[in-house]
């Protein structure tokens, strides 16, 4: 799998969930997993105002 | 249960539920799309559900989405009523003054002009704060009146509309720290403090959550501030001022727990998930 900023490899846990954000580890970009079977990501949502708890 | 970003709560949630044998599934809600005739246009459909856990991390989806599963009678934890007091800081403010419980003195204007009425009233330091936000984002403390005039013409010019509404309160002067509880149905779950060098003490802002003891007086306040909002599971920040006195300062209405797990023991995952399980069943 890779990084679709930098084309880096991501190594992924065997438990990751779909919605979960991971940090790629070279350029720092937060990816979002889209599924797990296959497993893709996505360049992650930015922060909306209306975020939060 | 409805989330799209599944951080570390989410994870925890999912196994408590998954530890339990209790049957759930997710639903995003970028993936739904509804109508106000009960039905789910793109989607899951929500028969044969007992409850919903509502993890959005977008308060206008919660906001909506829960005055929908109102109307389909599906209860929704957190309910629309408590979604819509708590995404908005004077709704907030007014239930709990309504309820007589501590808050430190706010107040609303609608222009700049008033609002600089109201701060030079008040007395600096004050905070100004968005209505809607969470993480600590765009609060302003205000020192001195060429402060307070820069910010009220930069909301009102920069933000939207929502920004027009200037939401003003005391500075309290607070040791360094806050309080942050959670309460879920009837009972307080824990208090941790937030501590932060800066004045905003959010762990999304890098507060370090440290062991609180859950004194009777936090516990009683805590459990009447969630009352005030409409109860359920919510977080509730105190603020000790300057005399020690309490003060509820935010109530949220999607609490995100992962700093409390480190400096708490108790089973917090465990506790929301039995909680909105009890809710399923009452209605089966």
């Amino acid at each position: 799998m890779e990084c679709p900023e930098c084309a880096a490899e991501l190594e992924l846990a065997p438990d990751v969930e779909e919605g979960e954000i991971l940090v790629c580890p070279e350029c720092a970009v937060e990816l979002e997993v889209m599924s797990v079977d296959p497993i893709t990501v996505e360049l992650a949502p930015e922060v909306e105002e209306d975020w939060g708890e | 249960m409805l989330c799209s970003r599944v951080r570390v709560e989410e994870k925890l949630l999912f196994a408590a539920l998954k530890r339990r044998g209790i049957d759930f599934d997710r639903l995003d809600p970028r993936k739904l799309t509804i109508d106000l005739q009960g039905q789910v246009l793109t989607g899951e459909g929500m028969d044969g559900y007992g409850a919903v856990l509502v993890r959005c991390l977008s308060h206008s989806r919660a906001y909506y989405l829960t005055r929908w599963l109102d109307d389909l009678g599906v209860p929704a934890v957190s309910s629309h009523h408590v979604v819509a007091t708590c995404g908005d800081k004077m709704l907030t403010s007014a239930a709990l003054q309504a309820a007589g419980l501590p808050i430190p003195r706010t107040a609303i204007a609608f222009t700049p002009e008033a609002a600089l009425q109201a701060i030079e009233e008040m007395g600096y330091p004050v905070v100004l704060k968005p209505l809607a936000g969470s993480w600590g984002r765009l609060l302003a403390r205000i020192n001195d009146r060429d402060a307070a005039e820069a910010l009220l013409e930069h909301k009102q010019t920069l933000g939207g509309y929502l920004h027009g509404v200037f939401y003003i309160q005391d500075y309290v002067d607070k040791p360094g720290r806050d309080i942050r509880t959670l309460v879920v149905g009837d009972e307080m779950v824990y208090a941790i403090y937030r501590r932060a060098e800066h004045w905003i003490t959010n762990t999304a802002r890098g507060g370090e959550a440290e062991p609180c003891p859950a004194s009777p007086a936090i516990t009683s306040l805590s459990l009447a501030a969630a009352q005030a909002v409409g109860g359920g599971i919510v977080a509730v920040d105190l603020l000790e001022d300057s005399d020690g006195r309490l003060l509820i300062n935010e109530v949220n209405h999607t609490p995100e727990f992962h700093g409390a797990v480190q400096a708490s023991d108790a089973d917090v995952a465990g506790k929301i998930v039995e909680y909105v399980h009890h809710i399923a069943m009452e209605g089966t």
